[in-house]
C-alpha cells in the first residue's frame, strides 16, 4: 500500500497504563464485579484519560453473528454507521448498549450494537474477499469514512466497552456488573500527550482479537510502516492498534502460531540463537531476519485475548511489570499482585513471567 | 620571480617555515612526494616552493621540530561572489592546457548536507533509556533478500515448528557498516590488505572496487565483496566465487554517467597482474556497461552472476544517486539484485572530472529516503536491502541513514582517513604522500597494514559503541527496530518541501 500524503506527521499517543486479564479455563462465566475491582484497585495507574473493558461469552444467544459495538457522536453518525452496515451485511438484531448516566463521565457518545452476518452473495466492492477480511474492510470503511464514527468491536460473542473516564466509571457507565464473561480484560489508561478520544482507549480490538497493553512501543515508526506495505493502515494514534495489525496479519495471515507470533514481538537476543541448536537457530535467524521490522522494540506488557484464549507478553528486558497467577481453573494476568489479592486473596499460585517469554492459557475445551 | 604567469603566481597554499625552529635535516624534502620542499645546494640550507605544495600536511606532521605550518594562501583576488578563486584557477589552468580538470577525493561543493540538519530522539521517562553497558544491544544486521513471510512445519508430536522457507544467501554483519569500493590500483596492496584483516576482525566486510582481487587476498574470501564494473577489470570466474557477495557496478556518486579512471601512472606489475591490463596503460572503464543498455539487460546480468557464483553469493547492483533514483531502484529490485548500493554525490573518487563531480547528481539523503519509501509503497522492499554510500562522516551520519530505511552504510572517504588521508584531493597524481592512493613502492611503504588494519578496526568498533549508546538512548536495544523508524529524526532548518521528502517532521514537532 502507498503510504498516505505526509505521513510521517502523524502523531502518536504516548502513555503509561495498568491491565489486568482473567480467564476461566472451563468457561466458568465471570461476573463483571471482579474485574471492575481489580482495575479499581489500580486507580492510580491510569489518569482518567483512558478506561476499557473486554468481555469474552458474553452473546450467548447471537454467538454465530458478528456484533459491531458502535460508537457515534451524533445522529448523522448513527445514520451513516447504520446505511453502511445494512449495506454490506444482513442485520439480525440491533439495539443500544444499554449505560446509564455517571457524573464522572459527561458528553459521553452514543452507543449502539448489531448483531449481523456476511451476506451469501454480497453485490458490493469486497465481494471477493474471504469473511474475516470483509468485515475488517467494512470496519476500516466505517472508520475512515463515516465522520464521528467509530467501530468498538467486531468480534463474534465478545464485546469491548471503553471510553474517557477512569474504568470503575466507565464500567458504571456502561453496566458492565451486569455482564458474565470466560474472559476478561481491562486496561487502566495514563496518557501524556493527548486530550483522550473514546477510540483511543483499550482495549482494541480487531474481529475476535481483544488488545490491552502497557507500553510505550518505541519501535511504531517502523512498524507502522512495515504494516503500511502490507496493506494495514494505521490511523488511530495508539501503538496498541500496531499490536493489533500486527497479530492479525501474522497469525490469520501468515499462518503463525501464537508463539512464534509473540517470538516477532520479543524475538531471543542474537547471543542466545547463537547458542541453539541447529534446526531452531535456522527457525529463529529466519524469523527475526524477515519479521525484524514486526518486532516490538520498548517497554511494554500487554494482554491478548480471543474466543478461545488469553496471552500474556512482556518486552524482552521486562520493563513492564507483568504477572500470572493461579486459582483452580481461573488465571490472573496483571500489572500487579495487589490487583489479582484484592479479588482473590487465595492463590495456588504466584510467578513473574520471565522476559520475551509469552505465557498462553487456552480454554479446556 | 619576476614575470610569472598568473597561474604560477596564484595557487592554493603557503609553507610557513620557522627558522628559529627549522634544523635543516631534510625530513620535508624526503616526504614531499611533489617536491615543494628542497636542499638548496648554493645556501645550505632547505628551501621550498609554494607552488607545488598541495596541502596534505604530511611535511608539518613529521617535521621533528614542528617547525613548519601550512595556510591557504592569504592574498586573494578582489571578493566577487560570482567569480570565486576556484573559477579564475580553472580557466588559468584549462587555458594553458586544454584539458578536463581533473579532481580528486568528494565533492568540496558546499550543497546542504542534510545528515547536518536532522536531529536525533533520546527517551525522557515514558519509555526507559537502555544502557548499553548493562543491557545487551544489537547490532546484528543481514544484508539480502528476505521473503514476505515464512512457512513453518509443526511437528505432530512434540508440536515444535520448525522453518520450511529456506532463505536466499544473505551477508551476516556484526556492525551495520562495510568498507566501501575502493579499487587495488586507486589505494595500494597495503590497504587493501588492512581492509580484508580489519573487515575479517570487525564482522564487516569490505568490497574490492573494480580493480579484481589479489590472489593473496582470497583467503579473507568470507569477508570481501567483490565488485564487476564496465570495465570488467580482473573479472574471471575464480573472482566471482571468491568473495561472500558480487556488487554490479553501474555508477559512483562522485561521477555518476562515466565509467572509472585509473591513471597508468598507478598502474605497477601487481596492479597490472590483479586487473588484467598492461603495465603502465590507462585502465578506463565504459560510461555503460556494454551489455546493459536496460532494465532487462540488467536482470540478465544479475543472474549471469548468480549462475556463476552457483546462487551462493547475494548480487548487489550499486547505483550513483540521480534524479530519479528511486524508480531505478525499484526496477533494480525487481530485475532480481538482492542488495541495492546507492552512493550520494559527496561521495569520493580517487579520479573524476571537476564539472562532473561538483555538478552532477543528489545527496544520499534525499535519494536514500525516497529509495526507501519506493520500495515499501510498492511493497518490495523486503525484497532488497539498502546500502547507503557517499559522504558519511561519524556514527551520528551512519545512526541517522539507517532510521532513514539504510540497512547498513559503505565508508570510503572516512576509511582513509583513519590512516591519514588529508584529503587533499590529489589521488589521481599517484603520488599520495600519505602512502594511500599511490602504489609507489616507497611511498605505499608509509602504510603499514598492520597498524593500518588496527586503525580500521578501531574505528569500526568506535563508531559501533557510539551507535549502542545512541540507539539506547532512544529506549531501542536491536538496530532492526530504528531501520526505517523516522519517527526518531527530526529536520532543524529546513523547506517543507525537504522535510517531505525525508519523510520526518520539523523539531519541535
Amino acid at each position: 500500500m502507498k503510504a498516505p500524503e505526509r505521513y510521517y506527521d502523524f502523531e502518536k499517543d504516548i502513555s503509561g497504563c495498568g491491565i489486568f486479564g482473567v480467564i476461566n479455563r472451563k468457561r466458568g462465566l465471570i461476573p463483571g464485579e471482579m474485574p471492575i475491582q481489580a482495575m479499581t484497585c489500580m486507580h492510580d495507574r491510569g489518569n482518567g484519560l483512558g478506561g476499557g473493558f473486554a468481555a469474552y461469552g458474553i452473546y450467548p444467544e447471537q454467538a454465530d453473528k458478528y456484533c459491531f459495538h458502535m460508537m457515534c457522536d451524533d445522529d448523522a453518525a448513527i445514520k451513516g454507521s447504520e446505511e453502511m452496515i445494512k449495506k454490506y451485511f444482513d442485520l439480525h438484531f440491533y439495539e443500544p448498549i444499554p449505560t446509564r448516566r455517571v457524573l464522572a463521565i459527561p458528553n459521553p457518545p452514543k452507543f449502539n450494537r448489531y448483531f449481523v452476518t456476511v451476506p451469501e452473495k454480497p453485490e458490493n466492492e469486497f465481494r471477493e474477499l474471504p469473511e474475516e477480511d470483509y468485515i475488517v474492510a467494512v470496519v476500516m470503511k466505517i472508520n475512515t469514512t463515516v465522520p464521528g464514527a467509530f467501530v468498538v468491536s467486531s468480534g463474534k460473542n465478545m464485546g469491548a466497552f471503553k471510553g474517557v473516564g477512569f474504568p470503575e466509571d466507565i464500567a458504571d457507565f456502561f453496566r458492565l456488573e451486569e455482564y458474565k464473561a470466560y474472559i476478561w480484560t481491562g486496561h487502566n489508561r495514563f496518557p501524556t500527550n493527548t486530550p483522550g478520544w473514546w477510540g483511543g482507549a483499550h482495549p482494541f480490538t480487531i474481529l475476535n482479537w481483544s488488545i490491552v497493553h502497557n507500553g510505550e512501543i518505541s519501535s511504531y515508526g517502523i512498524n507502522r510502516r512495515y504494516l503500511c506495505e502490507h496493506d494495514y493502515l494505521c490511523t488511530m494514534m495508539t501503538d496498541t492498534e500496531v499490536v493489533a495489525y500486527e497479530l492479525d496479519m501474522l497469525i490469520r495471515k501468515h499462518g503463525l502460531s501464537w508463539e512464534m507470533a509473540a517470538k516477532v514481538f520479543a524475538p531471543p537476543f542474537w547471543d542466545e540463537i547463537e547458542r541453539m541448536d541447529g534446526d531452531d537457530k535456522d527457525l529463529y535467524t529466519a524469523l527475526r531476519v524477515t519479521y525484524g521490522p514486526g518486532m516490538l522494540n520498548g517497554p511494554f506488557a500487554i494482554l491478548v485475548a480471543d474466543n478461545t484464549r488469553l496471552m500474556g507478553l512482556n518486552d524482552r528486558i521486562k520493563l513492564r511489570p507483568l504477572l500470572v497467577a493461579e486459582k483452580d481453573d481461573m488465571i490472573f494476568m496483571s500489572s500487579e499482585e495487589s490487583a489479582v489479592r484484592d479479588v482473590c486473596p487465595d492463590l495456588d499460585r504466584v510467578w513473574m513471567p520471565k522476559a520475551g517469554e509469552p505465557v498462553i492459557v487456552d480454554l479446556e475445551d | 620571480m619576476l614575470f610569472q604567469p598568473i597561474n604560477k603566481n596564484y595557487h592554493e597554499f603557503c609553507i610557513d617555515r620557522d627558522p628559529d625552529l627549522c634544523i635543516n635535516c631534510k625530513v620535508c624534502v624526503r616526504q614531499c612526494s611533489y617536491e615543494a620542499h628542497y636542499w638548496d645546494e648554493t645556501r645550505q640550507k632547505v628551501m621550498h616552493d609554494n607552488t607545488k605544495c598541495v596541502g596534505c600536511h604530511r611535511c608539518e606532521a613529521l617535521c621533528p621540530t614542528s617547525a613548519l605550518n601550512i595556510r591557504n594562501k592569504p592574498s586573494d583576488f578582489r571578493t566577487n561572489n560570482l567569480w570565486r578563486p576556484v573559477f579564475l584557477q580553472n580557466i588559468y589552468k584549462q587555458a594553458d592546457t586544454g584539458g578536463v580538470l581533473l579532481a580528486g577525493m568528494g565533492s568540496p561543493v558546499d550543497i546542504p548536507v542534510y545528515w547536518d540538519r536532522m536531529l536525533l530522539d533520546a527517551s525522557q521517562v515514558t519509555n526507559p533509556s537502555i544502557d548499553p553497558l548493562r543491557e545487551p544491544m544489537e547490532l546484528k544486521t543481514f544484508l539480502g533478500a528476505k521473503p514476505r513471510k515464512l512457512d513453518f512445519s509443526v511437528n505432530k508430536k512434540t508440536g515444535k515448528a520448525k522453518l520450511k522457507t529456506k532463505l536466499t544467501p544473505q551477508l551476516e554483519l556484526d556492525v551495520p557498516i562495510m568498507f566501501a569500493a575502493m579499487s587495488f590500483g586507486a589505494i595500494n596492496f597495503n590497504l587493501h590488505r588492512a581492509m580484508a584483516r580489519a573487515a575479517t576482525e570487525t564482522g564487516t566486510f569490505y568490497n574490492t572496487g573494480e580493480g579484481g582481487l589479489h590472489k593473496s587476498l582470497y583467503k579473507y574470501g568470507d569477508h570481501t565483496i567483490v565488485q564487476v564494473a564496465s570495465g570488467r577489470f580482473g573479472v574471471h570466474r575464480d573472482y566471482l566465487k571468491a568473495g561472500a557477495a558480487i556488487e554490479i557496478k553501474v555508477g559512483q556518486g562522485a561521477k555518476p554517467g562515466i565509467g572509472g579512471h585509473l591513471p597508468g601512472e598507478k598502474i605497477n606489475d601487481k596492479v597490472s597482474e590483479t586487473r588484467m591490463v598492461p603495465i603502465g596503460s590507462d585502465a578506463i572503464s565504459p560510461a555503460p556497461h556494454h551489455d546493459i543498455y536496460s532494465i532487462e539487460d540488467l536482470l540478465q546480468l544479475i543472474y549471469a552472476l548468480k549462475e556463476a557464483s552457483e546462487y551462493k553469493s547475494p548480487v548487489s547492483v550499486k547505483i550513483a544517486a540521480v534524479h530519479n533514483v528511486a524508480a531505478i531502484a525499484s526496477g533494480i529490485a525487481r530485475a532480481g539484485a538482492d542488495i541495492i548500493t546507492i552512493d550520494g554525490m559527496r561521495g569520493g573518487t580517487g579520479a573524476a572530472p571537476a564539472m562532473i563531480r561538483d555538478n552532477v547528481g543528489i545527496p544520499i539523503e534525499l535519494a536514500l529516503s525516497q529509495v526507501d519509501q519506493r520500495l515499501r509503497d510498492e511493497g518490495i522492499r523486503n525484497n532488497v536491502s539498502v546500502v547507503a554510500a557517499g559522504g558519511i562522516r561519524c556514527s551520528g551520519d551512519v545512526i541517522k541513514a539507517i532510521a532513514l530505511g539504510a540497512d547498513a552504510v559503505y565508508i570510503g572517504t572516512a576509511t582513509l582517513i583513519a590512516v591519514g588521508c588529508t584529503i587533499c584531493g590529489r589521488c589521481y597524481t599517484g603520488k599520495c604522500p600519505w602512502g594511500i592512493a599511490t602504489n609507489d613502492t616507497k611511498l605505499s611503504k608509509r602504510q603499514n597494514p598492520d597498524i593500518a588494519a588496527k586503525k580500521l578496526a578501531n574505528l569500526i568498533r568506535a563508531w559501533g559503541h557510539e551507535i549502542e549508546e545512541m540507539l539506547g538512548g532512544m529506549g531501542l536495544n536491536s538496530i532492526e527496530s530504528l531501520r526505517g523508524n523516522r519517527d526518531k529524526l527530526r529536520g532543524v532548518g529546513i523547506s517543507d518541501t525537504e522535510l517531505d521528502i525525508l519523510g520526518i517532521k520539523h523539531a519541535g514537532r
